[in-house]
C-alpha cells in the first residue's frame, strides 16, 4: 500500500447522499478475481446511459474534473454492500481523498485498507467545497500528518482521524504483516480458549 | 448484579486478544464464512505473501451470488464460472470445507450457517458480506467485513477493532395479525432512518422480539446493515436453544446442555446499560412497503407516496425528487394502486422455509395474476427439499409461480435472474438501491404474505384484509 501524507488535488463534487456501494460499482462488475482495472466501472449506471455513451451531467465525466484526486459527497457515502470493489474502483479511477459528513463502517474500514482517506467534515465544510468546485479548477491540499484540509483562497479545516488508521495511512503498512508480529499473543488466546 | 454487562458488551470481552493505547483492539474470530464474490483477492493476496490460512476448521465457504436457479449446474456466464472455479480452487488449496454447487448443504451463506449449527450465541461471525449481520439472532457478534479484512481473518484468524457503541432497540408490545418481523425492521429503519445505527451495534430488545421464532429474528438482524449497523443481536434464550438443538455442527448429548447453559448466560444482565436506546410501539406497525430508492423509504401499505414538499432540508427534497423519478412514481399517489410486474420470494431475508410457508398460505388455490411473473427461490437446497417434502412447491406452482433452485439470485442479479429496466417488482429481498436487481430495475421491499398477495392482485395490496376477504 501506497503511503499516503499530503496531497495537492483537483475536487470533483458529487452532491448526493446516501451513495450505496451499488451505486459505486453495479454488481455487473463483482465477477472479476483481480483486484485492479475497476476505475472503468466506477459509477457506471449516473455514469454511462443504456446505450454505453457518457452522460455529459454527470461530473465525473465533465472536463474541468478530469484528473480529480479528491472526491466531494453527502452523507452516508458507501452504504450498503461491504464490496471492496467500491474503493478499488474509486482508487483505480484516480481518487486519493473522499470528503463527506458521514460515511457507512465497512466502507470506511476498507477505505483505510486500500490507502484511501476518508476525511469526515462538517455539512457546512462540505457544502463549503461544493460550491467552490464549481470553479473551474478548485484545487484543495490535504495535510494527514497535520489533519489538515485547505485551498489557496484561505478555506481550511482541521479534521479528525483516529490514531490506528492515520498511522495506517502515513506509513502504507501492510496490516497482516504487522498482526503478524503479534502471532504469540494470539498463539497464547488460541490456548485458553479450546 | 455486580457491573451489569450488555451481551455485545461480554462478547466483545471474551474475544480481545489484544489491547494497547492508540490501537483498536485485536479481536478473536470464531468462525469465517466464506463465498465466491468477495474472497479471490483475498486467497491471491496468501498465495503472493506466501501465508498460510492459519485456521482452516473455522472457515466454511460456499458459492451463492453467481449460481444459476434454473439449471444449477450450467454457468453460462465464463466470468461468473470462473469466480466459482477459482473458490473451488482456493477452498482445495488452502484446506477449507467447501458446500460446492452439488453439495446438500449448498445454499445462501446466511441461510445455511445458521441450519448447519455453525452459528452459535457467543461466537464472533465474519463474512465479506453486509448481511452476515443475520447470524446475530443467535446472539452471535456477526458482522461484515470487505476483502482485504478475509485476508486478515484468513492468515490470522484475528480483525484489529475498536470496540462500538452499544444501541438496545425496544420493541414495546406484540405485532398485530397479518404484520411481519420484515415489516418490523422495514418500520425501524423507515423511522430511524438508513444511518441511525452507523457506528453501533445493536442489540433488539422486547416482548415481540422474544416471541419471534429465530426466523423471524433472522429477518429482523439480516437488515441492520440497512439502518447503518455492521452487527444487530438478540440475546438467546430457550427459542435459540431448541432451533439448534440436534444440528450438524452443534455439541450432541451432555456437551450440548453444557453448551446450552454457557450460552443463556451471555444474554444481557438485568439492568445493564447501553450508548443509545431507541423505542417503537409494535402494534403501531402496519405491513410495509418501500417506495423509494433506499430501506428507508417505506411506508405502509395503506399510506401514500410522500412528497418532497413534506421536508425542509434541500438534500433529502432531492433525494425524493430522484427517487420518485427512478421509481416512476407521483407524490400522493396510495401505493396500493403500484402495479407490479414481477414478484421475488428469496434471499437471505426471507428464504427460509417459514417463509415460504407463509407465502403459500396466502397464494393457495389462487392464481397469479396474468400481468405478474413471479418466481421463488429457497434459501438453500435443504430449505427446497423440506418444502419440496410438505408440498409447498405444488402450491406455488398450482398458482402459477416457478419454483427455483437455491442461490441469492434476483436480490441482486449476479446470476441470470434480472429484472428488465424499467419493470416493477415486489420483492422479499433487503436492497431496493438503484439498479439492485437490473439496470433501471423498480424494486419495492415488502414481506413474503405481501409479495404473494401482490402476486395474485397485480398490485400491492393490504395483506390483512386480503387474508380476512379470503377468510370470511
Amino acid at each position: 500500500m501506497e503511503p499516503l501524507r499530503t496531497l495537492q488535488g483537483l475536487v470533483c463534487p458529487l452532491n448526493r447522499t446516501n451513495v450505496d456501494t451499488d451505486q459505486i460499482i453495479p454488481k455487473q462488475f463483482l465477477k472479476r478475481i483481480e483486484r485492479s482495472g475497476f476505475g472503468q466501472f466506477l459509477f457506471y449506471n449516473w455514469r454511462f446511459d443504456d446505450d454505453g455513451n457518457p452522460n455529459p451531467d454527470f461530473p465525473l465525466n465533465q472536463p474541468q474534473y478530469k484528473g480529480a484526486s479528491i472526491l466531494v459527497a453527502g452523507e452516508n457515502f458507501g452504504c450498503g454492500s461491504s464490496r471492496e470493489h467500491a474503493p478499488w474502483a474509486i482508487q483505480d479511477f484516480g481518487f486519493k481523498v473522499i470528503i463527506a459528513p458521514s460515511y457507512a463502517d465497512i466502507f470506511k474500514n476498507n477505505t483505510v485498507k486500500n490507502g484511501i482517506l476518508a476525511i469526515q467534515a462538517s455539512d457546512e465544510q462540505v457544502q463549503t467545497i461544493m460550491k467552490k468546485a464549481e470553479t473551474e479548477g478548485y484545487s484543495l491540499t490535504i495535510n494527514l500528518e497535520e489533519q489538515k484540509v485547505y485551498d489557496n483562497e484561505g478555506f481550511q479545516f482541521q479534521f479528525d482521524i483516529a490514531p490506528y488508521p492515520k498511522e495506517m495511512l502515513l506509513n502504507g503498512w501492510d496490516e497482516i504483516g504487522v498482526t503478524l508480529t503479534y502471532e504469540d499473543k494470539i498463539e497464547q488466546y488460541e490456548l485458553t480458549h479450546k | 448484579m455486580h457491573n451489569p454487562k450488555n451481551i455485545i458488551q461480554k462478547i466483545w470481552e471474551q474475544h480481545v486478544v489484544h489491547q494497547e493505547e492508540g490501537k483498536p483492539d485485536l479481536l478473536y474470530i470464531d468462525l469465517h464464512l466464506v463465498h465466491e464474490v468477495t474472497s479471490p483477492q483475498a486467497f491471491e493476496g496468501l498465495r503472493l505473501n506466501g501465508r498460510k490460512v492459519r485456521r482452516p476448521e473455522l472457515t466454511f465457504a460456499t458459492m451463492d451470488h453467481n449460481i444459476p436457479t434454473r439449471q444449477r449446474q450450467v454457468i453460462n456466464d465464463p466470468i461468473s464460472k470462473k469466480q466459482v472455479d477459482t473458490l473451488q480452487q482456493n477452498c482445495e488449496e488452502f484446506g477449507i470445507t467447501l458446500a460446492d454447487i452439488h453439495h446438500p448443504d449448498n445454499g445462501i451463506v446466511h441461510v445455511i450457517g445458521p441450519e448447519l449449527g455453525l452459528t452459535q450465541p457467543g461466537k464472533t461471525i465474519v463474512c465479506g458480506d453486509s448481511h452476515t449481520s443475520t447470524h446475530g439472532a443467535f446472539g452471535a457478534l456477526a458482522f461484515g467485513i470487505g476483502t482485504s479484512e478475509v485476508e486478515h481473518v484468513l492468515a490470522t484468524q484475528t480483525l484489529w477493532q475498536a470496540p462500538p457503541k452499544t444501541m438496545n432497540v425496544k420493541v414495546n408490545g406484540k405485532l398485530g395479525t397479518g404484520v411481519t418481523a420484515k415489516d418490523l425492521i422495514l418500520a425501524i429503519i423507515g423511522k430511524f432512518g438508513v444511518r441511525f445505527g452507523t457506528g453501533y451495534v445493536i442489540e433488539y430488545t422486547g416482548e415481540a422480539i422474544r416471541g419471534f421464532s429465530m426466523e423471524e429474528r433472522m429477518t429482523v438482524c439480516n437488515m441492520s446493515i440497512e439502518g447503518g449497523a455492521r452487527a444487530g443481536l438478540i440475546s438467546p434464550d430457550e427459542t435459540t436453544v431448541e432451533y439448534l438443538r440436534g444440528r450438524k455442527h452443534v455439541p450432541q448429548g451432555e456437551a450440548f446442555e453444557e453448551a446450552a447453559a454457557h450460552w443463556k448466560a451471555l444474554a444481557t444482565d438485568e439492568g445493564a446499560t447501553y450508548d443509545t436506546v431507541v423505542e417503537i410501539d409494535a402494534a403501531e406497525v402496519e405491513p410495509q412497503v418501500t417506495w423509494g430508492t433506499n430501506p428507508g423509504m417505506c411506508i405502509p401499505v395503506t399510506a401514500n407516496v410522500p412528497s418532497p414538499d413534506e421536508t425542509d432540508k434541500p438534500s433529502e427534497k432531492d433525494e425524493i425528487v430522484r427517487a420518485l423519478e427512478y421509481m416512476g412514481l407521483q407524490a400522493g399517489q396510495p401505493i396500493s394502486d403500484v402495479k407490479i410486474d414481477h414478484v421475488f420470494i428469496g434471499s437471505c431475508t426471507n428464504s427460509r422455509l417459514s417463509d415460504l410457508r407463509k407465502a403459500a398460505e396466502i397464494i393457495r388455490g389462487k392464481k397469479v395474476n396474468p400481468s405478474v411473473t413471479a418466481i421463488v427461490v429457497p434459501g438453500s437446497f435443504s430449505v427446497k427439499l423440506s418444502a419440496e417434502k410438505e408440498g409447498l412447491d405444488q402450491v406455488f406452482k398450482d398458482a402459477g409461480f416457478e419454483w427455483r433452485d437455491a442461490g441469492c439470485s434476483m436480490c441482486l442479479g449476479m446470476n441470470d435472474d434480472i429484472i428488465p429496466s424499467g419493470e416493477r417488482c415486489a420483492s422479499t429481498s433487503n436492497r431496493n438501491f438503484e439498479g439492485r436487481q437490473g439496470k433501471g430495475a423498480r424494486t419495492h421491499l415488502v414481506s413474503p404474505e405481501m409479495a404473494a398477495a401482490a402476486a395474485i392482485a397485480g398490485h400491492f395490496v393490504d395483506v390483512r384484509k386480503f387474508t380476512a376477504q379470503e377468510v370470511g
